[in-house]
């Protein structure tokens, strides 16, 4: 039954990126990729890979669906027509493709319970992270205490992001013209308003859960921070970006951002300054299992804060973009 | 225990024939606002059949409060999303069948 399951779901995950790679109305591959990231996030589920389908399905089908849908509000729906000969590219891809082919067979057969990452690295992480690290979600464990450096080059690339987009776009200010502005947002949508009134601080309630529970549950900064992000970019879409920078301002989302990374890191060199490598919390309390979970929750919070101001500048980039465009 | 399941069962299967008879209409009705009614209205009542089908299997636990969670949400988020849909094709121009079909040549804009 379980093969089943996941059969028809590959199936339709294989239908969905087909269909996006025929598809010249970006609108339309814009909403399949959505369907793509949640059918993955299904996928991921059925895999018992939670947190994982929980990323997918607040990064990929939620936060990724909305900035690419500002992008297109600033690019224009229909794909160019490609008038170069496709001759070229097509033996560049067909020869590159063999190659990688050719470069897998030397790997271990795929899925075999005799692979070295079953023998060594995941036997170790089961049995030895309870006594370790000592949290009952072994994925945060890895994430954030075994791999801690590697989440570190995460969050310094999700932050890199953010400076690319400011530094290609940047955020306009609402003060310079605040009268000429039209109506931004969706003022005339009474319902939406009432339901978005309910619904923005039980968002960002979950999102504070999905923060502070991620040690005992599925989720994390990562998905915490996307989803408080959500929460205002609901509120920006229905109230209008002038409201939505007086609540929260570009200016103090540029100073968090790097805050977050600067927190993260600064765990690391604290641990440094206590004789330890870096990054490692068994130093930041006496017991090393407290500072394991110390270091955890702050380098958590560091990943929360980053990703919540880089989505949210991301988001406010394209949308002052966006409304822009109309004025002119 | 039994009549649980049974209760259950009927309740899932209730759910998928309205999920699959919007699935349906969304393909067969002639136009956008059809549409939309067809995709809203069993997506509401299948939300409730399917929950409330997965409610009776739950040992009354934290389970069955999350599982009334996720009902609260989708009653207020999916007629909502329905409901802005229609709307900002209304306000973008678009007319619906009965409308277009008594002005003819409007809808070209």
């Amino acid at each position: 039954m379980a093969e089943l399951i996941d059969l028809v779901l590959l199936a339709m995950l294989a239908l969905t990126a087909l269909r996006v790679i025929f598809l010249r109305d970006l609108f339309a591959v814009v909403m399949l990729f959505g369907i793509y990231s949640f059918l993955s996030a299904l996928i991921f589920v059925s895999l018992d890979a939670v947190d994982v389908a929980f990323t997918e399905a607040s990064v990929g089908a939620g936060i990724s669906t909305v900035l690419m849908l500002g992008t297109l509000a600033l690019t224009g729906r229909t794909e160019k027509e490609n008038k170069h000969s496709s001759f070229l590219p097509l033996i560049v891809v067909g020869i590159t493709g063999a190659a990688l082919i050719y470069g897998t067979l030397d790997m271990p057969p795929f899925g075999h319970p005799d692979n070295p990452v079953h023998e060594h690295v995941a036997p170790r992480y089961i049995e030895e992270s309870p006594k370790e690290v000592g949290l009952p979600n072994m994925v945060t464990s890895v994430l954030a205490s075994y791999r801690g450096f590697d989440t570190l080059g995460e969050t310094v690339v999700v932050f890199a992001a953010m400076v690319g987009v400011l530094a290609l776009l940047g955020i306009r200010r609402e003060d310079e013209d605040a009268d000429k502005a039209p109506e931004s947002g969706l003022k005339a949508h009474l319902v939406l308003r009432v339901v978005a009134k309910i619904l923005i601080p039980l968002v960002i309630l979950f999102a504070l859960y999905v923060q502070f529970h991620g040690d005992f549950g599925p989720g994390g900064g990562f998905q915490a921070g996307v989803i408080a992000a959500a929460a205002f970019i609901l509120y920006t879409l229905v109230f209008g970006l002038p409201l939505s920078f007086k609540v929260i301002g570009p200016k103090l989302l540029q100073i968090l951002a790097p805050c977050g990374v600067l927190l993260y890191a600064s765990v690391g060199l604290y641990s440094m300054l206590k004789g330890g490598q870096f990054l490692d919390y068994n130093l930041l309390a006496e017991d090393p299992i407290a500072g394991q979970h110390y270091g955890i929750i702050i380098i958590e919070l560091g990943v929360g804060i980053t990703v919540f101001a880089v989505m949210l500048s991301i988001f406010y980039a394209f949308a002052s973009q966006a409304e822009r465009s109309n004025i002119q | 225990m039994l009549l649980i399941d049974i209760a259950s069962s009927t309740l899932l299967i209730a759910g998928v024939f309205f999920g699959l008879s919007g699935a349906i209409g969304l393909f067969k009705f002639p136009d956008f606002f059809t549409r939309v009614h067809a995709a809203s209205v069993t997506d509401s009542i299948a939300a409730i059949l399917i929950i409330g089908g997965l409610l009776l299997q739950t040992s009354f636990d934290l389970n069955t409060a999350k599982l009334l969670f996720i009902l609260v949400f989708l009653m207020i988020t999916s007629p909502t999303a329905s409901h802005a849909l229609a709307k900002s094709a209304r306000h973008g121009g678009l007319l619906s069948l009965a409308e277009s079909k008594s002005r003819p040549g409007e809808q070209k804009h």
